[in-house]
């Protein structure tokens, strides 16, 4: 078989592009991008149908939609866009060919026919079962068909990536340990194996349940093996814009890890105890025990967090020490407010790790505590605490990558640069506001999954929530607005690039440098003298402790109040 | 600034080589929650008793 080994080396970033592997990274980019934009008009009319006001759905068209929209942006989107990740901290940072270009390929052809043909038979209607697809709510057999050929697609690209790490081993095209960003995409693509084995494990009986094959699926059961796939696909997410943090850090601060031995035990935390936190959706089911539940969530899961909270001091820290050793060292903050904030590959970054902390984060654990979860299961806080996690920090690092990765990749000058600067902020605001709105109506105890909370058409529930439970509902739709504006902004600069974008020759630079060059050692010991000496990291660091500290324990006297004891 | 240092003697640390093997770690990675988390939850539901 004829091998394409042809490459190009970039002239602004000096990474070398094996034509297999760009072609592959741009389709399942642009692939992850039209579904985003697909996803992102759903949740428009998700967010405008819960905002009791204006209440724009009838029950059948919002969960036909809510189901739509679940999986465009936490599937599709989420996982197009890892692959093509993938490709690119394993053939682009090791400098080697992709391994099987064609079994990638096949897997990008089945990842779009799952994907075309679940929205399809979403939007028929006879299948809004929602993302989980609890049984014995029952699909169109193809809803289910979709997704396995979707996660078998994936499963294929993930193969592709650990083919690639061999092909760099056996051609030595980098010496010692793979990059940092490597390594979190090695997490993120052992993750990913897991989930889709998990979905396999779950969707392929339910597949033949609903045509009839298999007379009964074990409800306990479903929602046990179902929630491996289906939070442990988030986990991907977080491993990978992780990554992504270190890559920005490293192309725009010239920025080294503070330590690369903790940043890589951190992501082994990871691999060992991320996916155990799948729990958390569990522990109100009847069945399973409290040491099952709590061994995982309150024990494993909290050195997960741990892991997060490392690369959450890690990566400012890095980027501090960077910044003091190119001289910005007075003061607490200058490192910071020198930073370049009117750039979207940074602000988004930045964002993102601030969001993902301090929202998706603390509100993790508090959800991952068996007694102070029963405040809020099943309530709007869940989608409140993903869309910290999954949007303000996932999506957001992976727009914060587009912004560099889009105009390298396809030789094209950005476009409407004073838009893309504002970008980051209008979207990253947006979604701080989905987060913390939805949140707040959860704690009042407003349902997850009902389509009105009024309770029109339930035949006799008359429960009335505070009426600020319908002002924070009304905020969320605004919130989503300015979201989608900002998402949509997102969408329209990346296509407009790579059709528009003033196309430049393959040995033209940029008009201005998109990469830094690494600070050197010298350089760290000549500013401060330590590359460990990062203050405003620590203070930051601080501030985050005592953030969590107080929302924690505000919570357990939230339940101490809901039930009294004596 | 990186520390991938290895000992005097030139030999690699065991935890690097476990963070050097993907294969290793994908290993790991796939067993821990398939025993902590899928086959502990599905022991736990099979020995609910019948009603």
């Amino acid at each position: 078989m004829m091998v394409n080994n042809s490459f190009r080396t970039c002239p602004d970033t000096g990474l070398k592009f094996f034509s297999s592997a760009e072609n592959l990274i741009k389709a399942n980019a642009v692939a992850g991008v039209v579904f985003l934009l697909i996803g992102g008009m759903f949740g428009l009319l998700v967010g405008l149908t819960r905002w009791q006001a204006v209440h724009l759905l009838g029950a059948e068209d919002f969960y036909m939609v809510l189901t739509a929209h679940g999986l465009n942006v936490l599937i599709f989107w989420m996982i197009f866009f890892e692959i093509a990740i993938l490709y690119f901290c394993s053939s682009v940072l090791l400098g080697c060919r992709l391994a099987t270009p064609r079994w990638a390929w096949v897997g990008f052809g089945l990842m779009v026919i799952g994907a075309v043909m679940n929205n399809v038979i979403v939007l028929q209607g006879n299948s809004s079962v929602m993302m989980t697809s609890y049984v014995p709510l029952e699909a169109h057999p193809l809803f289910y068909l979709s997704l396995i050929l979707f996660a078998v697609g994936a499963l294929i690209g993930s193969f592709v990536f650990f083919g690639t790490l061999v092909v760099a081993k056996a051609e030595k095209t980098y010496e010692g340990s793979v990059p940092l960003v490597t390594f979190g995409a090695i997490t993120a693509a052992i993750i990913a194996v897991f989930t889709i084995v998990s979905g396999a494990i779950v969707l392929i009986p339910t597949l033949l349940w609903s045509v009839g094959l298999v007379g009964e699926i074990d409800v306990l059961a479903y929602r046990m093996i179902w929630w491996a796939f289906g939070h442990s696909s988030q986990q991907i997410n977080v491993a990978a814009h992780v990554s992504v943090w270190y890559a920005i850090i490293a192309i725009l601060f010239g920025a080294k890890p503070l330590s690369e031995k903790v940043s890589r035990t951190a992501f082994l935390m990871y691999i060992l105890f991320l996916q155990l936190a799948s729990v958390h959706h569990l522990l109100v089911d009847p069945g399973l025990s409290s040491n099952f539940k709590m061994f995982n969530t309150s024990y494993a899961m909290y050195l997960a967090v741990m892991a997060s909270m490392v690369h959450g001091l890690t990566v400012p820290g890095s980027m501090e020490a960077a910044q003091r050793a190119r001289g910005h060292n007075a003061g607490l903050f200058t490192w910071l407010r020198k930073a370049p904030w009117g750039n979207p590959a940074f602000s988004g970054m930045f964002i993102s790790l601030v969001g993902f902390g301090f929202l998706g984060g603390i509100t993790g654990v508090v959800m991952g505590a068996e007694q102070i979860n029963i405040l809020i299961h099943n309530t709007l806080y869940v989608p409140g605490h993903f869309h910290a996690t999954v949007v303000l920090g996932s999506t957001l690092a992976f727009m914060a990558l587009a912004y560099w990765l889009v105009p390298v990749l396809f030789r094209r000058e950005l476009i409407w640069k004073g838009l893309a600067k504002w970008q980051p902020y209008v979207f990253g605001l947006g979604m701080t506001g989905v987060s913390l709105f939805l949140m707040g109506a959860g704690t009042l105890g407003v349902p997850r999954r009902h389509w009105d909370i009024g309770f029109a058409g339930t035949g006799g529930i008359t429960h009335e929530f505070p009426a600020a439970a319908y002002t924070m509902l009304a905020l969320n739709g605004m919130s989503v607005i300015l979201a989608v504006a900002g998402g949509a902004a997102f969408c329209l600069i990346m296509v407009g690039t790579i059709l528009f974008g003033k196309k430049l020759g393959n040995d033209e630079p940029m008009a201005e440098p998109c990469i830094v060059a690494p600070v050197t050692d010298e350089e760290y010991a000549a500013n401060g003298g330590s590359a460990f000496a990062i203050p405003g990291t620590i203070v930051l660091a601080l501030v985050f402790f005592v953030s969590f500290a107080l929302y924690y324990f505000i919570n357990w006297k939230y339940l101490a109040e809901t039930w009294g004891i004596g | 600034m990186s520390d991938q240092d290895q000992g005097d003697d030139g030999d690699i640390p065991m935890m690097q080589k476990l963070l050097d093997n993907p294969f290793l770690l994908l290993f790991i990675g796939v067993a821990s929650p398939a025993v902590l988390y899928l086959g502990w939850g599905l022991m736990e539901i099979v020995t609910i008793p019948a009603r």
